[in-house]
């Protein structure tokens, strides 16, 4: 996982509404208990004609040239939606994504997002739609973490991401380095419950 | 933001041994809580100590960490590490390697401590009264019998407490459940358990820690304590716990992982001081009174799904579940009965001792009581699957497996086996079976198999009748 500071890139529309991880990820595609070889199976029932031969659909819009290496995805309500399987935000991150603005997320989605160097970016229906619009014209989008805006042809969108998240993808931090940056503090806790209860320590 | 915790205050025994155990709070819900014992099993944790190595971090406190291998071994004699499950043989070689390079205690295959997790870990004194202790299994409630907040956790937590020793969680809600009185004749915890589940619902105990008490609970054994609290995830709660008493002491007194002298003295004080205040504040409370629970059986999909033996299956109209009439009539099609159906009548396949639930000792003495000097009905197919190979060794020690044997049961090594299908042994597709485990879901015992859950002596008599009868039933003839 790479720290998240800021990004610029295109971004790519792919306005839907209540995309399910079935649809980012099918299950046919998790074939390994490995948390990499996803990003090949992302929007697999979309992105290509043919499953087996894996010709790809020119109409699908992560497979049109001006996208290539777009690191940003705008799309509709509810994105994330269905099981909990955190292989969508394996593969999501694994193709190159490090933001999703959307006007909002399924929860256990979004948690597994700001776990794996995902930004989840909620904007109003009206600012997503206007972002969609700028994406499909090829414009280049600037995603700041430090003042939470992103910025495209001039205009700024705040948004806002509660503390933790942010530093987490600012830091590139999962939840068990976050934790251990209070290692000091839960090193002095053990000492001082072995005094007091010392029979918990065998 | 999180109540900061008034320590002052009255308090429940839960909040106790949770503040005890706050090392900071974390953010607006969670606080970061010490744990002080991790249980893993072959079927998540070798996973989660190989992903942990894997992203090269170590495991913190190793000797508080234990592994069982329970969830899919086979529990024929002379069992290697081949399963029925498919794949299964990698899960158990995985947890093997994992735990020799991290350093865990694991009881292996071939360990006379392997059993149950559940089991094993309060015969290895593992469990105590005060600690935290998770596993990922929701079960874990099981051993909140000892008067420890015991809870299970997924696995991505389990990871989380091997590297940091601690979890990030929130505090949960607290409901007492009180219960009075002397139990009536062939009554179990089971079927207390079963009577609460049927009364409050499934989702009755949402995200609570529920607190046992009363002068029944009291009164009931730890083997029974630890099968009262098992059920409290059927309750969709967050854990159950009871009280320290002395009967926890002496079950625990000597025990492998137990402290012993100066330190038993000193732990078992502190034990003894550990209950709710008399004026501690519980978000929901229920009070029950003993005589009114018969032994009980389930009849449908869900352990709400109960009823006492010799009632009838009820009406929709009667029944006040929270799910509507479509998953009524799926539970009835599915089970093969009707509203009204007496299911004393049908004829069973099958009956199953075992299970983290009944399987302990106390249970295997209760039901070989009943089936000493009778045999099982024609067409019944009967297992019983010992908690743990400590308890199958004391068994066979006391002569019960030959009582077991003599009466048509098949003897088996210990498991969770039939308990759960993971694609290893199972019942057969539309076969009824009385099955002493805790959860009659569909196909949890085998691809469309009709489990009905009840407590060792019913399962013992109804083996016996062919059809289910409590024990108080067989012995009347009815
Ligand atoms: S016996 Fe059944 S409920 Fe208990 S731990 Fe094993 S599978 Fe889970």
């Amino acid at each position: 996982m790479k720290p998240l500071i800021r990004i610029s890139s295109r971004a790519v529309p792919l306005m839907r509404e209540n995309i399910d991880t079935d649809a980012i990820i099918p299950s046919r595609e998790m074939r390994s208990v490995s948390k990499s070889g996803l990003a090949d199976g992302l929007f697999a029932g979309w992105r290509y004609l043919d499953q087996k031969s894996r010709e790809p659909d020119p109409d699908f819009v992560l497979n049109q040239r001006r996208y290539s290496g777009a690191k940003i995805l705008v799309s509709g309500n509810n994105f994330g939606c269905g099981s909990s399987r955190e292989h969508a935000v394996w593969a999501l991150a694994e193709y190159g994504f490090r933001a999703i603005i959307a006007p909002s997320f399924a929860p256990i989605f979004r948690g597994n997002c700001i776990q794996n160097g995902i930004a989840p970016v909620v904007l109003d229906a009206e600012d997503v739609r206007d972002l969609a619009i700028q994406a499909e014209a090829g414009r280049e989008f600037a995603l700041d973490m430090n003042l939470m805006t992103v910025t495209v042809g001039g205009r700024v969108y705040a948004f806002s991401i509660e503390d933790e998240a942010r530093t987490m993808l600012m830091e590139a931090l999962d939840l068990i380095e976050l934790t251990r940056k209070s290692i000091r503090v839960i090193e002095a806790f053990r000492a001082e419950q072995k005094r007091r209860r010392p029979w918990l320590y065998v | 933001m999180i109540q900061s915790p008034d320590q002052t205050g009255p308090r429940t025994l839960a909040q106790k041994i949770w503040d005890e155990h706050v090392v900071v709070p974390v953010n607006e819900e969670s606080e970061l809580l010490a744990i002080d014992r991790l249980l893993l099993h072959e079927r998540t944790g070798g996973v989660a100590l190989k992903s942990l190595r894997e992203k090269g971090r170590d495991v913190m406190a190793p000797s508080m960490v234990f592994a069982t291998m329970d969830h899919i071994v086979d529990t024929f004699p002379n069992r290697t590490d081949d399963t029925l499950m498919p794949t299964g043989k990698a899960f158990l070689q995985t947890l093997r390697d994992e735990a020799v390079r991290s350093g865990i205690t694991l009881f292996d295959l071939d360990d006379p401590r392997q059993g149950i997790v559940h089991v094993v870990s309060p015969e290895q004194g593992i469990v105590m009264p005060g600690a935290t202790l998770v596993c990922p299994d929701s079960h874990t409630c099981t051993q909140g019998a000892f008067g420890a907040l015991a809870w299970g956790i997924g696995s991505t937590e389990a990871e989380h407490v091997l590297a940091t020793a601690t979890l990030r969680v929130k505090r949960p809600q607290n409901m007492r459940i009180t219960i009075d009185g002397t139990l009536s004749n062939g009554v179990t915890a089971k079927d207390i358990a079963l009577y609460i589940i049927r009364k409050l619902g499934a989702a009755g105990a949402k995200g609570h820690i529920i607190e046992f008490s009363g002068d029944t609970v009291r009164a009931l054994d730890m083997e029974a304590r630890m099968t009262l609290c098992n059920m409290a995830t059927e309750l969709s709660a967050f854990t159950a716990i009871i009280a320290p008493d002395h009967k926890v002491l002496t079950y625990l007194k000597g025990r492998p992982f137990a402290p012993d002298g100066a330190l038993w003295e000193q732990a078992s004080a502190y034990w003894l001081t550990l209950k709710s205040d008399d004026d501690a504040v519980f978000d929901a409370s229920y009070q029950l009174q003993a005589s009114e629970i018969n032994p009980m059986v389930s009849w449908g999909n869900s352990p709400q799904h109960a009823i006492a033996i010799g009632e009838k299956v009820p009406e929709f109209e009667t029944l006040d579940l929270g799910d509507g009439r479509a998953t009524y009539d799926r539970a009835l099609e599915y089970m093969g009965l009707e509203a009204t159906s007496d299911l004393g009548q049908l004829p069973i396949d099958g009956a199953f001792i075992g299970s983290c639930t009944n399987s302990r000792i106390s249970d295997l003495r209760r039901a070989a009581a009943i089936l000493k000097g009778r045999t099982v009905a024609p067409g019944v197919r009967a297992i019983c699957v010992p908690g743990s190979t400590q308890v199958k060794l004391e068994a066979e020690a006391e002569g019960l497996d030959k009582v077991f044997r003599d009466a048509g049961f098949e003897w088996r090594e210990s498991g969770c086996s039939m308990c759960f299908f993971a694609g290893g042994e199972s019942f057969g597709p539309g076969e009824r079976v009385i099955s002493s485990t805790n959860r009659n879901f569909e196909s949890r015992q085998g691809f469309k198999t009709r489990t009905h859950i009840a407590s060792p002596e019913t399962v013992a008599a109804s083996a016996i009748a062919g059809r289910i009868v409590s024990s108080v039933g067989l012995e009347n003839g009815a």
